[in-house]
């Protein structure tokens, strides 16, 4: 099957995800893609590289601007259109829930565009998991911080051993039905608040 | 107890989002049995989207991109109708220190005249083309929002092609200022406080403002997907009713140090409550140390401000015409006739016996003066309103309009 091979250009500012996208293009067997952080002076690069397939993430506050531009024949030589426009419903809430947007030159076949598409929106979802994960991993850390602080006080103020501090600790979370991390964030802001017994 | 009404909503973060704002946060919102969810946006194509698909069933918009919407100018459209408005007035243009330079020797003053600071930039744009430099460059927000539509009428109505001798591109608010001040554009029509933030910064001098191009006229509007009105009347009236009493609530100035403060939370704008000043006192610095207070700069309730005017909408149309945004036909223009609904208004604000408009429409640019005008309730006073060329938009009389302004074009 000889076609010529899609122009992609994947415009995100979160450099993670766009590495992450142009990784599984690439792994799809597209060869000509490009990826832009930065939107100034796009409309050049928008010349020079001639995209089929514009994939953008819908956080980005640029999306006027691109669609703007999208419509004036003056800064592109094709027409450019809204992919998911063409599309059925499903895609359309599985591309914005997924907070992916596609554009696609004028005439270009659905079922070529589409797996692009997909790849997108799975790629996004993975992202987002991704970056979920991190951020429950980073609060247990910090929750863990908090906790050898306050056992750190407890010790400290009652010559407690790190034990029984920790037994304290958790014992009072439990009888207000409290997470512990929560119950050790009020111990340290309130020994801050009383003093001079936090040292740090 | 569990809200009679779910409603999602989406906003920019801009300041005339407020009385959508204040309605959640003041508890308006929750007295008429509303349980009123806001979702910050980054870009009018995204609230577009979320209302297209149901995430949304009403937003923050701008006023001409409902019609937008339903006359098929842009993706993913949906039926929009606009029951309420958000406030009138509110933008400046802005202008680098270089450009006004440049008009100052040609006879600008720091009084945000319109009809002085055009005549002064036409001169300038003209020497620049004849000294064969770029031609200056100018942002609004979006292709189809208020900012294009009175920043174009304003040059036209000046001598200046928007079309021909500058070129028009599209900045996101919150990037406007930094744009100027890297001189990646010349000057800029937005909402404040993006104005206020160039002066600031000592890059950047307001030269006009909304409010003197074509004073008390629309700007922001509540759109709704129209399929979600249709079959929840009683949620959409509930609503209107809430959003009535913010906007009350918001031009009154006891509330505005609490309003700019409530604005200021990062969900919000997520700005110092001082820069939310300026649009809520019409009071601002225009660079230089010159100052002016504005009247009517913004007014989120006052002049029957949320009344959704059929005339308004009548206008936009009429400039998408002149523009080449859309073709002047007999269908669209039902489509722009049909968008903004007084009699939802009318209807959902009716028991509460407050003034209302009785007519739909209005001849904009007719009053000269604030005017008592006939109206179902307790007094209600309208205008001035005029357009600052003088000029008068008769809605029965848009082919007229229409022709008029193209002909003035053509003789530019």
């Amino acid at each position: 099957m000889v076609r010529t091979a899609l122009a992609v250009l994947v415009i995100d500012e979160n450099r993670i995800r766009a590495a992450i996208i142009e990784a599984g293009l690439r792994e799809a067997g597209h060869e000509r893609v490009t990826v832009i952080h930065d939107v100034t002076g796009i409309a050049r690069r928008i010349a020079e590289i001639e995209p089929d397939v514009i994939v953008i993430d819908l956080e980005n506050p640029n999306r006027d601007m691109l669609e703007n531009m999208f419509q004036l024949s003056r800064a592109v030589k094709r027409p450019i259109a809204m992919f998911v426009d063409r599309s059925d419903q499903a895609s359309i809430e599985a591309a914005v829930d997924a907070g992916v947007s596609a554009y696609v030159v004028d005439g270009l076949r659905q079922e070529r565009v589409k797996p692009i598409l997909d790849m997108a929106v799975s790629r996004f979802n993975a992202f987002s998991r991704m970056a979920r994960e991190l951020e429950e991993v980073r609060g247990e850390l910090e929750s863990r911080k908090v906790i050898d602080r306050a056992k750190g006080i407890l010790m400290k103020s009652r010559g407690l051993s790190e034990e029984a501090a920790y037994t304290l600790l958790r014992k009072t979370a439990m009888n207000q039905n409290r997470k512990i991390g929560d119950i050790a964030q009020s111990l340290v802001t309130a020994a801050g608040l009383l003093g001079p017994a936090e040292d740090e | 107890m569990t809200a009679a009404h779910q409603i999602t909503a989406g906003f920019m973060p801009l300041f005339d989002s407020a009385v959508l704002v204040a309605a959640s946060e003041l508890g308006f919102a929750a007295r008429e049995g509303i349980d009123l969810t806001l979702h910050r946006e980054t870009s009018w194509a995204n609230i577009r989207d979320r209302i297209a698909i149901g995430h949304f069933h009403l937003a923050h918009m701008l006023g001409p991109m409902p019609l937008a919407c339903n006359l098929g100018l842009t993706p993913l459209a949906s039926e929009t109708i606009v029951p309420f408005s958000l406030g009138l007035g509110g933008n400046c243009v802005t202008i680098s220190n270089a450009v006004w330079t440049g008009i100052v020797a040609h006879g600008a003053e720091a009084d945000l005249d319109p009809a002085r600071a055009g005549a002064a930039l036409g001169a300038l744009i003209r020497e620049r083309a004849a000294a064969d430099l770029d031609p200056l460059r100018f942002a609004v927000v979006h292709p189809h929002s208020g900012h294009n539509y009175e920043l174009r009428y304003w040059l036209a109505a000046c001598g200046i092609d928007p079309e021909r001798q500058i070129e028009i591109v599209i900045v996101p608010p919150p990037f406007m200022a930094d744009a100027l001040a890297a001189g990646r554009i010349d000057g800029y029509c937005v909402g404040e406080p993006w104005n206020s933030a160039s002066v600031a910064a000592g890059t950047g001098h307001i030269v006009t403002v909304k409010a003197q191009i074509w004073r008390n006229s629309p700007e922001k509007v509540i759109g709704v997907r129209k399929a979600w009105a249709d079959e929840n009347p009683e949620a959409l009236a509930a609503l209107l009713r809430a959003l009535h009493h913010s906007a009350r609530w918001c031009q009154d100035p006891a509330n505005h140090g609490e309003l700019a403060a409530v604005m200021a939370q990062p969900g919000f704008l997520g700005l110092p409550p001082a820069v939310q000043m300026p649009i809520l006192t019409g009071h601002l610095q225009l660079g230089g140390g010159a100052e002016r207070t504005i009247d009517d700069f913004f007014l989120p309730f006052d002049k029957a401000a949320n009344f959704p005017w059929k005339s308004h909408a009548l206008w936009f149309y009429t400039q998408m015409v002149r523009w080449g945004h859309v073709a002047h036909t007999l269908e669209n223009l039902a489509i722009a006739r049909d968008c903004y609904r007084p009699d939802l208004y009318r209807s959902a604000l009716k028991p509460l016996g407050v003034a209302l408009p009785g007519a739909n429409s209005k001849v904009e640019g007719a009053l000269s003066a604030a005017t008592a005008v006939g109206a179902t309730g307790a007094g209600l006073v309208l205008g001035p309103d005029g357009f600052f060329d003088g000029q008068i938009f008769d809605p029965d009389e848009i082919d007229a309009y229409i022709a008029g302004q193209k002909s003035a074009r053509a003789g530019v």
